[in-house]
Parts: structure tokens; C-alpha cells; sequence
């Protein structure tokens, strides 16, 4: 695997990036910048595995992100006693009156298979349920929002460390990609796509709008940490220490004691907001590198192989005995699951869950693009797509800043296009991103790490 | 009168606001059908589109009220509306020279399409945030309303008013008037019936002599109108925001796939069954059942289907039923 030369430009081109980054702006960013380019480089490894594996197309990752941020609530947030005791027992009624309904609607489904009007039955049941949820749950919604409305107003969580939630994400998306696939994967790919992309649209909205279960648009604040926090570190005496070592040089030229004081502290300061990112990136590469050791094996394992060939000719496939559908359901599952895995993953990082924030523009049509920029079908492939893309996503801000200002150098501070420009900044971010997939998609279908024809 | 009250609420809270929004959407769901039936991919890039051409309409607005020319008691977008649509063709067929003709010629699949068209998408959405910017903007001039809702209870001595903003009117009147035009074209002229029978079979269509390129260039030609219309109703009847435009693809889309993909007549008709849906299932009923209820039996609960805040999760809960039960839509899609 180390001998791969994908794996070297993989690498080189993050390492480089990063130190790049370290070197003219700041360590901080550059580690904030590789933690969140680890984290859409999970995003980007999920999607590839249904499109550069199966040629599934979903563009329903905003959804499953969000479904993977909610389960950092659900896993870590402490429960609210208060709101269980008012409303809990609706809750759970209401809960079990939908399972009910589901089983209904899958036995009439497995009784009657040919029935005339089987769908219409079924149909009636579901609208028939909603009305009657509302009715039941309704009363007990009510009363665990107006409990504290302002801090909680919500069920809460289990109270478990935040790391379980990556998985339960990952153990949620796949469930909701089992009914989702069970829907939508017979249609043709465009169909699938854009009913994929309608589907996120209505999980955000429930995320959004079910205030009890995730306090929707007033936003989770203040999650838990997998790692230290950076007061805890400035008060133990052994980062104290650390920082004292890794700067003696630095401190030693200082000989005033006061004034020697004063610097460490500052260094402290600084340096623990870098040990904590460091302790991120950390986890993140594990998780990166196991997701990406898996990944690689199963591409080349016989799987991988009947999966490529379903991808290339499913016809055929399908005349060798292979279970199309199947398979298709289960990497449709698997590939969300890892995605929920980076939704989790992003929430814990942020340390806040905000609902609002999902738009399929950056949640999307953004990790597609690293997909396709990066090289389909190729896992080191996305992961370069991950990073290149987030990196020019960051920088490109500021680079178009260096760009006007050169161009407009010549007009006054005052001028009505350079103060225009200048405030559109952001936006250009959007511009390098269509340009640089319409380039790719151009000059390199397969992108900048295309796939290896693996022959055996 | 309590039946008169009850109907005039429903018309004032369902059916206006219903017919605009279903224009809007109709208009929309035509161009992405359009685009689907003769160049056979979805267009991801249609919702901005849509907020491009509205933006030059606003700038051309700003020019003109500038300039102190306004068009009476209509908005002087309406006079904007040409120099928009212009505008708007050249940049659909500048970015089909320089994008979508290179993967006709190749023949790629529609994925690619796709893909592509969503670059055009970044790249849209960063022009039109770059000149006008990401904020909300009210574009709407000259008379507000034909008939307010007080003036209409006094005239009428009913308890429920009625009113009639210029802007529902317009948007009625515009779509009207393009959609006769549009389907008058596709049905009775020579080159419309060229674009139907190149949409139904493409190699036949060639065999009978029909010049693809001509067809690509009115399709974009009628797509490109049809969009800026759209957009600037929508903008006049609420406002300019380039982010709500995007997310109106949504609804255009559903309303797309619900009248069959390809079948202008189909998405039309989507067009007015997803804004019913979204606006008649999440208006609360209470109000009317109070008016036709005998005394004593009115509802105490909202009677609301579903909350607003589910608005749009409605047009896509009916497009995934449609797409289960009728994988073609209502109406046969996938010819013009």
C-alpha cells in the first residue's frame, strides 16, 4: 500500500498544503483547514464508494451529513429529565404508532401482492397517519418545547461520550439509506438524482422543524469533546511544562522574569488551541486511513471486482447471476453510512449543531465535486479531492482579494466597483468551483487521480 | 353569507395565491421539460438560470427609474423583461457553445450532463452574487393593489376580505399569454412540430432533414425566455434572493418529474398540482369550518394537514409517490 505512488501524491500534496498554510498564515488555520480537509475527505470517500463503486449517483449527502450531526445529539447531549417526564410517554406512544403503521403498510404489502388496489390502500394509510400523529404526539411536542424553551426545550441525548456518536450516525443513515434505496434506486440516474437530492431536502426540513428532538433552528450548543479542552490544558502543569520545553530557546533569550512569564502564558494560550486541533487531526487520520485501508481491500476483493463490473455492465452482470438490486441497496447503505459517519465527525469538530446551516450547495454539489475533481472510482482519488477542493474553497476568498486589489490597485479606496468587489469577496469561491470542475470535467473526465484498471 | 365568507376565504388564501404560484412554478417546470425532452439531461443549473436573467431585469428596472422612465401603474420590470431575456439567451447559448455542445458531440451519458450543468451552477450563482449581491431585493413598482381587503368587505359587506395584488393579476396574465404562444408554436408551426419530432426520435428527426443545431439554438432560445419570465414574476409577486431561486428548482423539478419529464403540457399542469398541494395542505382550515359548521360544531384544532414549515417537504413527498406508483409521471412524459 505505502508503495503506491497515488498514496505519495495523496500525502505529499496534504502535507505540503498544510505547512504551506502554517508557514504564511498561521498554524492554527493550517490545522483547522487539514482537520476539516480530513473530514470532507471521509464525505468524499462515501460518496465515491456509490458512485466511483456502483455509479450510484446521490445527492442526498446533505441529508445524511445532518442525520449524522443529529446523532451527536441524540448520543451526547445529557437528557432532559423534565421534558421526559412531561412528554416522553407521548413520544414513545407516537413512536410506536408509527412502527405500527409501517408493519401495517408491509404486511398489506406482502399479503396482497397483486390486489388491484393494494397501492391505494396503502396510500390512505399514510395520509390517514399523519393527521392521527400529529394528534397524538402533538400535545406531548408542545409541552417538552415550552419546558425551559429558552436553554432546552428538548428530549436531549443518552449523556454518552460523543466518539459512540460516529457510529450510531453511521447505524442511522443506514437505516434511513435501506428506505431511501428501497425507494429510489430502481429509477435511472438521473431520476435518482434528482429525487435523492428532494429527499435530503426533506430530512433538513425535519431536522430543522422537529424542535424536541434536535431544538431545529435554535441550534445545539456546546457539545462534548473527544478531546481536552483548552482551559483544562492551561491550568495542568505537565502542557506547561511542554510548552516551556518545545520554546526554552525562545524563553531563555528573555531575561526578565516578569516579562518571561507573561510570553509563556501567551504561549500557552496559543499553543493549547494547537495541541487540541492536533488531538482532532489526529483522530480524524486514523479514522481516514481506516476508512481508507477497508475501502482499498474491498475495491480489490472479489466484491469490489463484481461490484466494478455491475457498474460497467449491469446487464451483464446480472446474466452472470449477480443480485443487482441487491447490491446496489447494500453499497448504497454502505456509502452513507460512512457519510453519516463525516456528519458526526463535522459536528463534533464544530462543538455546535445548526440545522440551518445545511444547504445542498456546500453539503452537496461540494463533496460531488471533490468526488469527481479527485478521481472517481479511485479512494485515493477522493481524498486528494478533499483536500484540493477545501483548500481552494478556504483560500480562494483571500486570493481573489490579492487579485482585485492588484487590479483595482490604480482606483481610489472610494471607487464604486472596487468597494463592490471588495464586498463580494466570498462569492468568488463559488466561481473557482464551477470553473474548476468544468476544466476537469473538460480536460480530465476522469479527474486528477483517474482510476487504476486493475487486472487479474 | 357564512357560505359566501367561507368561499371568499378559500379564494383569498388558497386559490389566488395557488393560481400565482402555480404560474410561476408552471413557467419553470416548462423550461426544465424543454431542456429534458430535446437536450435530454436535468438541468441543475435552470434555478440560476432563472436568478440570472431576474438580476438583469432588476439592473435594467434601476436604469430606468433612474432615468425616471417607469411604465405607469404596471412595474417598470415589465419593460426591463425584454433587454433580461436578451441577456439571458446569450448566456445559455454562450455556455452551450462553450460547454453542452462539446458533450453532445461526444454523445456522454446523461450523468455527465449533469455534472456539468452543476458547474454551471457554481458558476451562475457566483455571477449573480458577485454583481447584485446575496441580500433580498424588492424590484416592485407602480400600483400594489387592484383590490384591497378592506375596500372589498365594505364593498361587499362580507366579514372575509378579498384582495388582488397588480402582481397575482400580471403573473396570471404573462403566463397565459406564453403559454398560448409556447404550445401554439409546439403544435401548429413547422419548426415547433421539427422540435417535437426531434425530442420523440432523434435519428428519425435527422433522417426528415431536421438541422439539430437549429433545434438546440430555439430550445435554448424558448428556455432562456421562459426562465426570465419566471423569474422576475416570482421576484415581482415576493422578492429577489438568489438563494430562494435555487431552492426553487426544487419545486420545479417535482412539478417536472409529477407531469411526466419531457412533456411541456404535463409540466404545466405538475406545475399548478404542486402549488395547490403545498399551499392547500398547510393552510389551517379552522377559520372555514367555523363559517360552514352549524353553531356549536366548530372545530376547536387548527385543521392543518401539516405544519407550513413542511411546505416544500410536500412537493417532494408527492414526487416520490409519483415516482413509486407512475415512474412517468401523471401525464406520459418523455416526448414533447
Amino acid at each position: 500500500m505505502i508503495k503506491n505512488s497515488d498514496f505519495k501524491i495523496c500525502f505529499s500534496v496534504m502535507t505540503v498544503l498544510t505547512i504551506l498554510v502554517g508557514l504564511f498564515q498561521s498554524w492554527g488555520i493550517a490545522l483547522s483547514m487539514l482537520n476539516l480537509c480530513l473530514i470532507s475527505a471521509v464525505m468524499a470517500m462515501g460518496v465515491n464508494i456509490q458512485w466511483g463503486f456502483a455509479g450510484l449517483i446521490n445527492f442526498g449527502v446533505m441529508g445524511f451529513l445532518a442525520i449524522g450531526g443529529l446523532a451527536t445529539i441524540l448520543v451526547s447531549v445529557p437528557p432532559v429529565p423534565e421534558a421526559w417526564s412531561a412528554g416522553g410517554l407521548g413520544i414513545l406512544i407516537s413512536g410506536l404508532f408509527l412502527v405500527a403503521v409501517v408493519l401495517s403498510v408491509l404486511t398489506i404489502n406482502k399479503k396482497f401482492p397483486n390486489h388491484k388496489y393494494k397501492n391505494y390502500f396503502i396510500f390512505v394509510i399514510i395520509i390517514l397517519s399523519i393527521p392521527l400523529l400529529k394528534f397524538i404526539a402533538g400535545p406531548s411536542i408542545s409541552k417538552i418545547e415550552s419546558i425551559n424553551a429558552a436553554t432546552s426545550g428538548f428530549l436531549g441525548g443518552a449523556n454518552l461520550p460523543i466518539i459512540f456518536s460516529w457510529f450510531v450516525g453511521a447505524i442511522l443513515c443506514a437505516l434511513v439509506a435501506f428506505v431511501v434505496g428501497k425507494v429510489c434506486l430502481g429509477l435511472r440516474s438521473d431520476y435518482l438524482a434528482i429525487s435523492t437530492l428532494l429527499v435530503s431536502g426533506i430530512i433538513i426540513t425535519i431536522v430543522k422543524h422537529e424542535e424536541w428532538l434536535s431544538r431545529g433552528v435554535k441550534n445545539v450548543i456546546g457539545l462534548k469533546r473527544p478531546v481536552p479542552y483548552e482551559v483544562d490544558l492551561q491550568n495542568s502543569e505537565w502542557f506547561i511544562k511542554l510548552v516551556e520545553f518545545f520554546n526554552s530557546s525562545k524563553l531563555s533569550n528573555i531575561l526578565d522574569p516578569d516579562e518571561k512569564i507573561s510570553l509563556l502564558n501567551q504561549l500557552v494560550i496559543t499553543s493549547s488551541g494547537v495541541f487540541v486541533k492536533l488531538c482532532f487531526s489526529l483522530l480524524f487520520l486514523v479514522v481516514v486511513i481506516t476508512i481508507l485501508y477497508f475501502s482499498e481491500k474491498a475495491l480489490n476483493s472479489p466484491w469490489g471486482r463484481m461490484m466494478r463490473a455491475i457498474r460497467d455492465n449491469e446487464e451483464a452482470a446480472k446474466a452472470m447471476g449477480k443480485n443487482v438490486v441487491k447490491q446496489h441497496l447494500f453499497i448504497f447503505m454502505l456509502g452513507s453510512a460512512i457519510i453519516g459517519f463525516a456528519g458526526a465527525m463535522l459536528v463534533t469538530y464544530d462543538g455546535l449543531f445548526t440545522p440551518s446551516s445545511y444547504q445542498p450547495l456546500r453539503y452537496t454539489f461540494l463533496i460531488w465535486v471533490m468526488v469527481l475533481l479527485g478521481g472517481t472510482g479511485n479512494n485515493y482519488g477522493a481524498i486528494l479531492g478533499g483536500f484540493v477542493v477545501w483548500f481552494i474553497w478556504i483560500q480562494s476568498a483571500p486570493f481573489a482579494l490579492l487579485v482585485i486589489n492588484i487590479f483595482t490597485n490604480h482606483l481610489e479606496e472610494t471607487n464604486y466597483i472596487k468597494e463592490h468587489l471588495l464586498n463580494s469577496v466570498p462569492y468568488f469561491r463559488y466561481l473557482m468551483m464551477g470553473l474548476g470542475l468544468l476544466l476537469v470535467m473538460r480536460y480530465r473526465p476522469r479527474g486528477l487521480l483517474p482510476e487504476k484498471i486493475i487486472k487479474n | 353569507m357564512d357560505f359566501l365568507n367561507s368561499i371568499t376565504l378559500l379564494t383569498n388564501f388558497i386559490i389566488i395565491p395557488g393560481i400565482t404560484y402555480g404560474s410561476q412554478l408552471a413557467l419553470g417546470a416548462i423550461g426544465v421539460t424543454l431542456i429534458y425532452g430535446v437536450l435530454r439531461f436535468a438541468n441543475f443549473a435552470y434555478g440560476d438560470l432563472m436568478a440570472f436573467g431576474t438580476m438583469i431585469v432588476i439592473l435594467v428596472t434601476w436604469f430606468l427609474q433612474s432615468k425616471g422612465i417607469t411604465f405607469g401603474l404596471l412595474p417598470t420590470a415589465l419593460l426591463a423583461l425584454p433587454v433580461g431575456i436578451l441577456l439571458t439567451i446569450a448566456v445559455s447559448l454562450f455556455f452551450d457553445k462553450t460547454v453542452f455542445e462539446y458533450y453532445r458531440n461526444k454523445k456522454s451519458d446523461p450523468v455527465t450532463f449533469i455534472v456539468v450543468s452543476l458547474g454551471i451552477m457554481f458558476v451562475l450563482n457566483a455571477v449573480v452574487r458577485i454583481i447584485i449581491g446575496p441580500n433580498d431585493i424588492n424590484f416592485m413598482d407602480g400600483h400594489k393593489f387592484i383590490m384591497k381587503a378592506r375596500e372589498f368587505k365594505k364593498m361587499t359587506g362580507l366579514n372575509e376580505g378579498l384582495a388582488l395584488k397588480s402582481t397575482q393579476v400580471i403573473t396570471l396574465i404573462t403566463t397565459i399569454i406564453t403559454c398560448s404562444i409556447l404550445f401554439y408554436f409546439l403544435n401548429k408551426t413547422k419548426t415547433g412540430k421539427s422540435m417535437r419530432a426531434y425530442s420523440n426520435n432523434e435519428d428519425l428527426a435527422l433522417l426528415s432533414g431536421i438541422d439539430p443545431k437549429k433545434i438546440v439554438l430555439l430550445t435554448w432560445i424558448i428556455v432562456s425566455i421562459l426562465a426570465t419570465v419566471a423569474g422576475t414574476l416570482y421576484g415581482l409577486d415576493k422578492s429577489f434572493k438568489p438563494f430562494t431561486y435555487f431552492n426553487n428548482l426544487l419545486p420545479i423539478f417535482a412539478a417536472t418529474i409529477v407531469g411526466g419529464i419531457g412533456n411541456p403540457l404535463g409540466a404545466f399542469y405538475g406545475g399548478f398540482l404542486i402549488a395547490f398541494s403545498e399551499i392547500g395542505l398547510t393552510y389551517a382550515y379552522k377559520k372555514f369550518f367555523k363559517y360552514i359548521m352549524p353553531e356549536g360544531l366548530e372545530p376547536s384544532t387548527l385543521i392543518q394537514f401539516i405544519s407550513t414549515d413542511y411546505k416544500f417537504a410536500i412537493s417532494f413527498a408527492i414526487l416520490i409517490v409519483v415516482l413509486i406508483f407512475r415512474p412517468n409521471g401523471i401525464f406520459k412524459g418523455k416526448v414533447i
